[in-house]
């Protein structure tokens, strides 16, 4: 018997008993579908963190030097803490000796960030908006890119003209209605001239990357910003992977230099990289992937039990069947392969199943929560493999059982 | 019975004598069946019952044997033994030249999709197949491409009158159409023997007539038959009849002298 009619003949024998079938596979489904739906909240988030967070946030092949990590994945002692705490501030000196040792293939920028309320003679108060005071190149290190306008030179840099550029939900919204090139809008009274708008960034975790107002560091933004008490961070970024680990290196020494660190004594500066601040994310990742495997892994093995269970009841109920096919010569092999196709394929129309609910599961998801949710390819083709590995698996031992069938014995059953 | 039909078909007994008289020698051609000295033996819980207690016997190619015995004579178990559905305890069996007697389960059921036609008294057709189904299922163990397979049961189904009722499950026909959809079933690998347990069990006397015309046209057509049943009028109808009594041959005669033994002891 070849595969073929095997499997006809397990299409026939599930098109017979639809409902039976239906309530058979149905572990398999439920199983699949978490899967399916598991995969893809974490495939999306993970792309989201990793290509939308870590690069749009924290730049491509690129370090800020702080004082202390700012994403942390939480969990901070307070020895730690304190420790952090302790630890001098991150000057402009810094800044800038830190500059003179870098090597060639780099790109630097103080990013002085905090929060603060812009304000308009178009509208005053709104939400909180990032405000930063960056030197020029700050805005190549962060691929950012003006819609309209432009970005500051370095020249207008150097001077500290108070200029700024805008991000695009925040040119909406204290320029309703306007153009707000040439524009003025203020922080804590500081009058700055809107010279670019941003294009739209979008949201990182709820955060919208479109309310800020980014100016040159020597204007009076550093005053808003309070540079005096430490800079947020210096940021300095490689043109490749290998010149940002020397860059790193270089301004290691530097500051264990100035801060006059012996050999022994730990840093007591930090550089935040997008793998720095993705470890706390990596951690919930692997719960969430372990969730993905446990959840489905319930329903699979519930499935695999149902499905023993039917086909252990359907060897029962087909005992003649098989003694019938045994005497027109059905050898053992035929009739191991009968059931353990007929349950593969039923398993298998089981995971088809769960690969619909699950894309369901994951649009709703995606819909209906903040969650992002992309279903994963390899998700797909690991549900087909699994739900029939599973129909196989647990199709063996009354397959077996069947295969051993006394021919006399299965032909005088009832 | 004509000169040259008892020629032909029958064999003397001591010509049967000879061949199953010799222990591992390969029989001659024309023999389909040969058994020497085979029994069977069944262990139940602990005691041991002889269902064949030796059994020799010879069929030639073309022979229609009716093979006739109280219950408890052990016809079941001969049947199962010639079908290849068991193995002997002891002794010897060739089929078609091939001795068959120490074959394992897999090779047994090559040889029963190859050289045996079932027919059984409860027919066994699978209820939720079709006639042409059931009747390809041997070609489909056989490993036949479909295409074929249709084919040959078709003209198996058209043999016995019911090209008509090809896709007609089990439970569309009556139990001599059933009856007949299982002898196409059985004649569709063209096997060496058709094998009819009890074929007319089941069936009420005018079916189990006409069903008794299909075995007679098929010997009469170069088919060996050999065919158990515990009837005399339907054991009557084969040419040769062989009784069983406590596991061994009890007689082993011409129709006619059967026939006669009968019409004597009435």
């Amino acid at each position: 018997m070849t595969l073929l009619d095997a499997i006809r003949l397990a299409l026939t024998q599930i098109r017979v008993q639809k409902l039976k079938s239906f309530f058979t596979l149905l572990g398999v489904t439920i199983g699949v579908m978490f899967l399916i739906a598991v995969v893809s909240i974490v495939n999306g988030m993970s792309k989201y963190v990793e290509v939308d967070f870590a690069q749009k946030f924290l730049g491509v092949n690129t370090f800020t030097l702080r004082r202390f990590p700012d994403f942390n994945g939480g969990n901070v002692t307070s020895e730690t803490w304190k420790e952090w705490q302790r630890r001098p501030l991150i000057t402009v000196e810094d800044a800038e000796a830190v500059r003179n040792a870098l090597p060639e293939g780099t790109h630097w920028a103080i990013n002085d960030m905090t929060w603060g309320n812009p304000s308009t003679q178009y509208r005053n108060g709104g939400p909180q908006s990032l405000v930063a005071a960056v030197s020029a190149e700050y805005f190549f290190i962060k691929n950012l890119d003006v819609e309209r306008g432009r970005v500051f030179t370095e020249q207008e840099e150097m001077v500290g003209a108070p200029v700024v550029v805008i991000g695009k939900e925040t040119a909406e919204t204290y320029f309703p209605n306007l153009d707000p090139l040439g524009r003025e809008i203020r922080l804590e009274g500081l009058p700055f001239r809107v010279i670019g708008v941003l294009e739209k960034q979008g949201s990182t975790f709820g955060m919208s990357m479109d309310r800020q107002v980014i100016g040159p560091f020597h204007s009076a933004l550093k005053r808003v910003t309070k540079s005096r008490r430490g800079l947020y961070g210096v940021m300095v970024q490689g043109n490749t992977v290998v010149i940002e680990q020397d860059a790193q290196e270089a301004a290691r020494e530097v500051m264990r230099r100035r801060h006059h660190l012996r050999p022994a004594e730990p840093d007591d500066f930090f550089f935040e990289t997008s793998e720095s601040a993705l470890s706390g994310w990596q951690s919930i990742k692997q719960v969430l992937v372990v969730g993905g495997i446990v959840l489905p892994a319930i329903g699979l093995v519930v499935g695999a039990i149902v499905i023993m269970n039917i086909m252990l009841v359907a060897v029962a109920d087909r005992t003649r069947e098989i003694g019938i096919r045994k005497a027109l010569g059905a050898k053992r092999r035929d009739i191991l392969a009968q059931f353990l196709v007929e349950a593969a394929t039923l398993s298998f129309f089981g995971a088809i199943l769960g690969i619909g609910l699950g894309f369901g599961l994951s649009a709703m998801i995606k819909a209906w929560s903040p969650l992002p949710s992309t279903v994963a390819l390899w998700s797909i083709g690991v549900s087909c493999v699994l739900g029939a590995g599973v129909g196989i698996i647990a199709g063996i031992y009354p397959a077996s059982r069947a295969a051993r069938l006394d021919p006399i014995l299965a032909l005088r059953s009832e | 019975m004509s000169v040259i039909e008892q020629g032909v078909a029958m064999s003397t007994t001591a010509e049967r004598k000879a061949v199953t008289g010799l222990p591992g020698a390969v029989p001659s051609s024309d023999w389909v069946i040969v058994t020497r000295g085979i029994t069977r033996n069944y262990d139940m819980g602990g005691e041991v019952v002889h269902a064949l207690r030796g059994v020799e016997l010879a069929v030639r190619r073309n022979e229609y044997v009716a093979i006739m015995g109280p219950s408890g004579s052990g016809k079941s178990t001969l049947m199962n033994l010639i079908g290849c559905l068991d193995t002997p305890t002891a002794g010897e069996y060739w089929l078609n030249g091939v001795l068959v007697s120490r074959m394992a389960d897999d090779e047994l059921a090559r040889i029963r999709n190859r050289e045996i036609g079932f027919v059984f008294q409860t027919f066994n057709l699978l209820p939720r197949a079709s006639a042409l189904h059931n009747v390809e299922l041997p070609l489909v163990y056989a490993g036949v491409a479909s295409a074929e397979r249709k084919a040959r049961a078709k003209e198996a189904l058209e043999r016995v009158q019911l090209g008509d009722r090809m896709d007609h499950r089990p439970n569309e026909l009556s139990g001599g159409q059933r009856q007949r959809v299982a002898i196409a079933r059985a004649l569709v690998n063209r096997p060496a023997i058709l094998l009819a347990d009890e074929p007319t069990g089941n069936l009420d006397s005018t079916t189990s007539e006409e069903i008794m015309r299909v075995f007679e046209e098929l010997s009469t057509g170069g088919q060996t038959v050999i065919m158990v049943t515990h009837e005399p009028d339907i054991a009557s109808h084969a040419r040769r009849v062989v009784v069983l009594r406590d596991g061994r041959i009890s007689s082993d005669e011409p129709r006619d002298v059967f026939v006669a033994s009968l019409n004597a002891r009435a």
